[in-house]
């Protein structure tokens, strides 16, 4: 699944990163289309 | 979800296709990852943003999802997620995710 569909990732600051699982996604040999850490506040 | 998001989101749905992308979620309980995933299926709840009445219908999971995890190198997961798995209610997030996917059109 992750290594033929290019991946949106919409991590959160009080959950999990953005940047932790595009490294994850790249990991699995996955492409990362855009990677955000959103923050509600 | 961010306005700015939304419409990178809705752009790459434009130049690549919804069939084609895949949207992980890192939401930290299952009423934000329920949002999140609304979004990305039938549009933008509060109305605010590019993916307003939207429906794009993309598939969407929880990074925490077996189906996504069982796809990444444990030590990976470990070293990226490690103890936030353990923190996070991943039954709910997963139940909550799983619900809106159902609603794809």
């Amino acid at each position: 699944m992750l290594t033929d569909k290019l991946t949106i990732v919409l991590g959160e600051r009080d959950g999990i990163a953005g940047p932790a699982i595009a490294a994850c996604v790249k990991a699995a040999k996955g492409e990362v289309a855009f990677a955000s850490t959103e923050c509600f506040v | 979800m961010d306005l700015q998001s939304q419409e990178v989101i809705k752009r790459l749905a434009e130049e690549h296709g919804a069939d084609r992308l895949l949207v992980l979620l890192g939401a930290p309980d299952p009423e934000a990852a329920e949002i999140a995933a609304e979004t990305v299926v039938l549009g933008d709840p509060t109305y605010a943003g590019a993916l307003a009445e939207t429906q794009l219908g993309l598939e969407v999971y929880h990074v925490l999802e077996d189906d996504i995890r069982m796809q990444i190198p444990p030590e990976v997961f470990e070293e990226q997620i490690g103890v936030m798995a353990d923190v996070l209610d991943a039954a709910g997030l997963a139940e909550a995710v799983a619900g809106m996917r159902a609603k794809r059109p």
